[in-house]
């Protein structure tokens, strides 16, 4: 993990139907994106469950995009429906915890929109430096916290 | 099944404040099956126990586990060494498992969720009462449908006249137990069973006599 001082640390929770591809073709418009955002793929967003993301926030991630395909659009009929309701979960949970709920944030994208993409891939950025570093970076790790999947 | 919900982190802090060695324990039964109190929602909740901990001080030290049955002794002798090394135990069961764990170990065990009701799955995500556990079953009277748990005014000689385009004139969201009661009884070719009136309620069996045992005699030895 990043120390404090630095850039802000996204998590890309990337669906590989849509955004996934999308960056790609990102990469191939020759489109500049920040280099501390970490895209993961996922064979759809709805596999994606909220310990996931609970567990990238306790190991020191400033934030999370989870991108997921158009509504309507998913592969597999509803996935990112689902992923959309679980992102909202997170937030409460966050924002119980004592953590802002605007550092995680669900998209919905095609795989032809890489410019959307990028977009909302800073958008995200400027949201979490205006927060600041997450508390939980300069802390040491939970006990306990590692994810097993 | 049984059905309960989440109790909020600001919640848990406050029955959790001054302690530290913290188990959150799941149970694999009725409260996974409700989205409360699973291997997920614990993993959930401890994340979330842990990251307040970190931002308000509180110095918890979490662990997780979730047994296939809290109520059940067979099933939390498994967690008795886990148990044991813990200061508390938060548990995710239901208010029997609660119960069930606190009877067995001598350490402090709160409740991380609130029992709601018997109920079933009626649709995605929604959970609907059905059963108050009366004591005494009267649900081959009304075509399956129980008055008992089902109409707001528990009326055994329903109904109440009050009901109004067949929603229930107490909660308006919920539909009248007797419409349906009618309904079904004519469905089924049963209407005649409300010819009869039926004689008030023996009380005795459910709560309001203490609480209650079962005792199988055939299975004991």
């Amino acid at each position: 993990m990043s120390n404090e001082n630095s850039e802000p640390l996204l998590i890309a929770f990337c669906c590989q139907y849509c955004s996934y591809s999308a960056a790609d073709l990102a990469g191939s418009m020759r489109l500049q994106y920040p280099p501390n955002v970490r895209i993961i793929r996922t064979p759809c967003t709805g596999r994606l469950e909220v310990e996931f993301f609970m567990k990238a926030f306790e190991k020191g991630a400033d934030g999370i995009l989870v991108a997921g395909c158009l509504e309507g659009g998913c592969h597999f009929t509803e996935g990112n429906l689902l992923a959309r309701g679980r992102v909202g979960y997170t937030r409460k949970f966050l924002s119980e915890s004592g953590l802002e709920e605007e550092r995680i944030r669900m998209i919905n994208i095609s795989a032809a929109q890489a410019r959307p993409l990028v977009d909302y891939i800073n958008e995200m950025l400027a949201t979490l430096k205006n927060l600041g570093p997450s508390p939980l970076k300069s802390m040491n790790p939970s006990k306990n916290a590692e994810i097993r999947i | 099944m049984i059905v309960a919900q989440r109790k909020s982190i600001p919640e848990l802090i406050d029955i959790l404040k001054g302690q530290k060695k913290i188990l959150v324990l799941g149970c694999g039964t009725c409260v996974t099956v409700c989205l409360a109190g699973g291997e997920r929602e614990v993993s959930i909740n401890a994340s979330a126990l842990r990251i307040a901990s970190r931002l308000k001080n509180l110095a918890f030290e979490v662990e997780e586990l979730t047994i296939e049955r809290q109520c059940d002794n067979v099933f939390i002798e498994k967690a008795a060494d886990t148990i044991k090394r813990n200061d508390v135990v938060l548990s995710l069961g239901c208010g029997a498992g609660v119960q069930a764990i606190a009877e067995r170990y001598d350490k402090p065990v709160y409740a991380g969720l609130d029992t709601v009701f018997i109920g079933i799955l009626e649709e995605r995500a929604t959970w609907t009462e059905k059963c108050i556990a009366c004591g005494k079953c009267v649900l081959h009277e009304y075509g399956g449908i129980c008055p008992v748990t089902r109409c707001a005014k528990h009326m055994l000689n329903g109904p109440c006249s009050g009901s109004r385009e067949d929603r229930c004139e107490v909660r308006a969201d919920r539909p009248c137990a007797w419409q349906l009661i009618y309904q079904r009884l004519k469905n089924i070719g049963e209407l005649d069973r409300l010819k009869s009136i039926k004689a008030p309620k023996n009380w005795g069996t459910s709560i309001h006599g203490g609480s209650r045992v079962v005792i199988r005699e055939d299975h004991r030895i």
